[in-house]
């Protein structure tokens, strides 16, 4: 199953060019009545990875069901820039309850649209939830697993940059190994987030067998609005985990965002794959295999491998990271294990 | 009808007769017959269309209420203690967003050391948190004060607890009047939100308020909260009219006039309380009682002028503020402001401690000759505390307080009261 | 108002039996309070249920101290617990034994009391026959209402259809019938 049919990718940029396709098959964004969920005008960073996936995810969302969407927010960035009171950027109906725990607050709203929908309401509407790694993986991760668990009808969307930025840059459990941040600070013997610990929480997620788990970054937009186009086609939990560079959090410049993101999928740091009922189903594979150094040269937050007498055994542990995620997934071959 | 019905079961069948539409709930003792029962009549269909949801944490109970309500659908949910506690932040944050969810308290001690049995310092811990705090006397108020409560909460756009004596109220056989569906249906309009998501009206709930509004937003909780105490006695009036008994209200005083000595309390205690003071008043004594249902918002006028003709008052509280003494009695002391009155703090039955007429007879008569401590404490075995500080002045390892006291004490299981 | 206490051990039906205590009581017009000794749930291990019956509204939410009867529903605990804690002197007294008083050690203790207050009934055996369970509660309702006349046998019967359905209410019946005519024989005699 592969979601890029068309592959008209321009040389060196791997953009697919909307225009030259024709207009039924140009991503939900290139439309001009595309839905607009996240309004322009809300106060997150330059070159913010996740604005960006969440644009183009709620957008493909709304476009999946007609408009008929509610969506639940955890605590984060991107409630804090979407919202600042009196103003907002939703154009849908959206919650902002806690931290930790948005997916309930989901499972809630499912519930209630179930009941109605018993009760004679003719629209089908739906809920997606949406966090940050801190809200997801750590703080919110009871009540992730509980909707998972009782496969509730909610789509949980993390957008995964590897720490709180929001409070100003701390180790959340989605932060790398090495990767310096206001709480694993680049000092000592091991500087940097320690290796061994952190959690991948779509593999959690496929640990569920929940109906479909996804993983996407911002650098395959049109992937990663057909993998929220696929989840919405499916009733029960479903799971996407977008990684989404920050320029604030990882040093890197607000221009760079969407290559960052390239960059940790095509060193393999970071899997894109799908998963239905526990089960990879699809990757989306390496098209330019590359070295990690290659993905963390630019970020400021491993800058601390890089000085006068480079940290060449740390780097080589994260590359044997990249090179298990490469073969457990199949990433050079698209899956063909 | 009247039935003979365990406490949980008649609140149970009432929720059911309100309609909610979700209902979800973690297990936790003495909550459980409550949310077991409803289960069970979702399951069998008598309860339709409604969702009940088994959720992982008193935390996630609360978080899918607050998405339920939010999307317009009367919701349920119940819990003690330290279920209370660990859902404390969505409990706050529900009143914060005006979300009419009403929850059975079972009220239970909060640990450590672990207990399971009643008193009242889990509901008062969250006495600030923006729910309306309603305790039950009764079996049957219980059952009336949830009937009450959906129509109160969704009124004000308010959450309320209907706080009720845990194993005392919950998992006891008494006569119970339930009402038939009718006359539920006749007292309790379907509910309409005053914010509710829809696509069709996009809204933004619970964004960030800073400095320039915050003030407002909470004066706002406040005032509405306040409204209360002019809405609960129209509608216990009306409950009236349909249901054909007194439930509710704000506060109810019992041989109160000419009383010298007033004894205020909260919950089922206020029945022994009641049989003492009937036995006290044949004896000659003037005493009374002031049973309080509504704890928040406080009914500081009621409260009062109930025991403004007093020359004191025993508040006799299932809750301990440590460092300060009571919490019942701090509210009542700020009713009381500027009276010649002495106030009593008497912490009595923590921890599920039986209060006996026994007890209150020696207490009460003492407090007529003003020879109780300010800070008392019903039956308190000072002598184990005193061994207690003991062991700990003796030695600094002295272990686990809990642990030595119990042993102190003896075997529990052989002693009935 | 007439206060019973019931001992008995976790299993063996004694809070229901305090229940259906009431629910009888109710079943006839009074009004009944019952409600176990919190806490222990495990099998086996001592548990207490009271029930107050009462022409009046039952106000009063203290345990029950001074029993105007005690249902003792397994005699091992005789030796555990203080069962007899607050016994009126002219309070009813039936335990759940094949023994007589004197066989369980009780005859001095009893001396003085009562006789006709004073019975045993051997309803685990009743109840094995009846139910197929060593469920001792309602045979020992149904002697309990013959040895006090506080409860008619068919508010008895009608409180275990109110609680259970089927075999199983129907082998209580026949159990608690059987109980009571039992007691009823021993009164006779006392």
């Amino acid at each position: 199953m592969s979601f890029q049919p068309v592959k008209f990718y321009q040389t060196g940029t791997f953009t697919v060019g909307n225009r030259l396709l024709p207009p039924e098959e140009r991503s939900v964004q290139a439309q001009a009545k595309r839905y607009n969920s996240i309004n322009s005008g809300h106060r997150a960073c330059q070159g913010c990875g996740e604005a960006l996936g969440a644009r183009y995810a709620i957008d493909a969302a709304m476009e999946a069901v007609d408009g008929q969407l509610i969506c639940a927010n955890a605590t984060g960035c991107l409630e804090v820039f979407s919202t600042p009171y009196p103003e907002t950027s939703w154009q849908v109906p959206w919650i902002h309850s806690l931290f930790g725990n948005t997916a309930a607050v989901a499972t809630g709203i499912a519930a209630a649209l179930k009941v109605k929908k018993q009760q004679g309401e003719p629209r089908n509407i739906r809920v997606v939830a949406q966090g940050g790694d801190g809200g997801t993986t750590d703080i919110g991760f009871g009540c992730l697993s509980g909707m998972f668990e009782r496969n509730d009808d909610v789509l949980y969307i993390c957008y995964d940059n590897g720490g709180y930025m929001n409070t100003g840059i701390q180790r959340s459990s989605a932060t790398p190994p090495a990767a310096r941040t206001a709480t694993t600070m680049a000092v000592g013997a091991e500087p940097g987030n320690v290796f061994g610990q952190g959690k991948f929480v779509p593999a959690i997620a496929m640990a569920h067998e929940i109906p479909y788990v996804a993983t996407a970054t911002v650098a395959d937009l049109r992937d990663l609005e057909a993998k929220v186009r696929r989840a919405m086609e499916i009733r029960g939990a479903r799971y996407i985990h977008i990684l989404v560079p920050c320029p604030l959090g990882w040093g890197t410049a607000s221009n760079e965002t969407i290559r960052i993101a390239r960059l940790a999928k095509e060193t393999g740091m970071f899997p894109v794959f799908e998963a239905e009922h526990g089960e990879v189903k699809s990757v989306l594979a390496i098209r330019h295999p590359l070295p990690v150094e290659e993905y963390l040269k630019p970020q400021k937050r491993y800058a601390h491998l890089f000085g006068k007498t480079p940290q060449v055994e740390v780097i080589a542990r994260l590359q044997e990271l990249a090179d298990r995620n490469i073969r457990k997934y199949g990433l050079l071959d698209g899956g063909e294990r | 009808m009247l039935k003979q019905m365990e406490g949980s079961r008649a609140v149970a069948e009432a929720v059911a007769l309100c309609r909610p539409e979700v209902i979800c709930a973690y297990p936790i003792s003495p909550q459980t017959h409550i949310v077991e029962a409803l289960g069970e009549f979702v399951k069998d269909g008598s309860l339709a269309p409604c969702e009940f949801i088994n959720v992982e944490s008193e935390f996630a109970a609360m978080s899918v209420a607050i998405g339920s309500s939010a999307a317009g659908a009367r919701t349920y949910t119940a819990t003690a203690s330290q279920g209370l506690l660990f859902m404390a932040e969505a409990v706050y944050n529900a009143s914060g967003l005006g979300l009419p969810i009403v929850m059975t308290v079972a009220n239970r001690a909060i640990g450590a050391p672990i207990n399971i049995w009643n008193d009242h310092t889990d509901a008062l811990s969250q006495r600030d948190s923006g729910w309306l705090q309603i305790f039950a006397e009764t079996n049957q108020e219980a059952l009336d004060l949830h009937i009450q409560g959906f129509r109160l909460a969704e009124e004000l756009s308010l959450p309320i607890m209907v706080c009720m004596d845990g194993f005392i109220l919950t998992h006891a056989y008494e006569r119970v009047d339930m009402p038939t569906q009718e006359q539920v249906d006749a007292y309790l309009p379907k509910y309409e939100p005053r914010q509710v998501l829809d696509p069709a009206e996009p809204v933004s709930i619970g964004a960030m308020v800073g400095p320039e509004a915050f003030m407002e937003v909470r004066y706002l909780a406040h005032a509405k909260q306040m409204e209360a105490l002019k809405l609960i006695p129209a509608y216990a009036a009306e409950f009236k009219s349909v249901f054909g008994r007194d439930s509710g209200g704000l506060v109810h005083t019992y041989k109160a006039d000419d009383a010298e000595t007033m004894v205020v309390a909260m919950g089922s205690v206020l029945g022994t309380i009641k049989d003492t003071v009937d036995e006290m008043r044949a004896a000659g004594h003037k005493i009374g009682v002031l049973g309080i249902t509504l704890f928040r918002p406080f009914p500081i006028a009621q409260v009062r002028a109930a025991l403004q003709g007093a020359q004191r008052v025993v508040v006799l509280e299932k809750s301990l503020a440590v460092g300060l003494g009571g919490i019942l009695a701090t509210n009542v002391r700020m009713a009381l402001s500027a009276l010649p009155i002495d106030v009593y703090t008497v912490v009595a039955g923590i921890g599920g401690r039986p209060i006996t007429m026994r007890s209150l007879h020696g207490l009460f008569r003492r407090a007529e000759q003003d020879d109780i401590d300010a800070v008392t404490f019903l039956d308190l075995n000072r002598a184990v505390v005193d061994k207690q500080l003991d062991r700990e002045r003796a030695k600094r390892r002295s272990g686990p307080a809990a642990e030595a006291m119990l042993r102190d004490v003896g075997v529990v299981a052989a002693k009935l009261a | 108002m007439f206060q019973v206490r019931i001992h008995g051990r976790g299993g063996q039906g004694v809070v229901t039996a305090a229940e259906m205590l009431s629910i009888a009581a109710f079943e006839e017009g009074r009004h009944a309070q019952a409600f176990p000794s919190f806490g222990s749930e495990r099998t086996g291990a001592p548990v207490v249920a009271f029930c107050r019956i009462d022409d009046r509204e039952i106000r009063l939410r203290e345990p029950i101290m001074a029993p105007d009867a005690l249902i003792i529903q397994d005699p091992t605990l005789l030796h555990q617990v203080d069962v007899f804690a607050g016994m009126k002197p002219d309070g009813y007294l039936l335990i759940n034994t094949g023994k007589s008083f004197e066989q369980l050690g009780l005859a001095d203790f009893l001396r003085g009391r009562r006789s006709e207050h004073l019975c045993t009934v051997p309803a685990t055996e009743i109840a094995l026959r009846h139910v197929g369970r060593p469920v001792p509660n309602v045979p020992l309702l149904g002697g309990f209402a013959a040895m006090s006349g506080m409860i008619r046998l068919e508010s008895v019967i009608k409180a275990i259809n109110d609680k259970f359905s089927g075999k199983v209410a129907a082998g209580n019946v026949a159990a608690a019938t059987e109980a009571y005519k039992i007691v009823r024989e021993e009164m006779a005699h006392a």
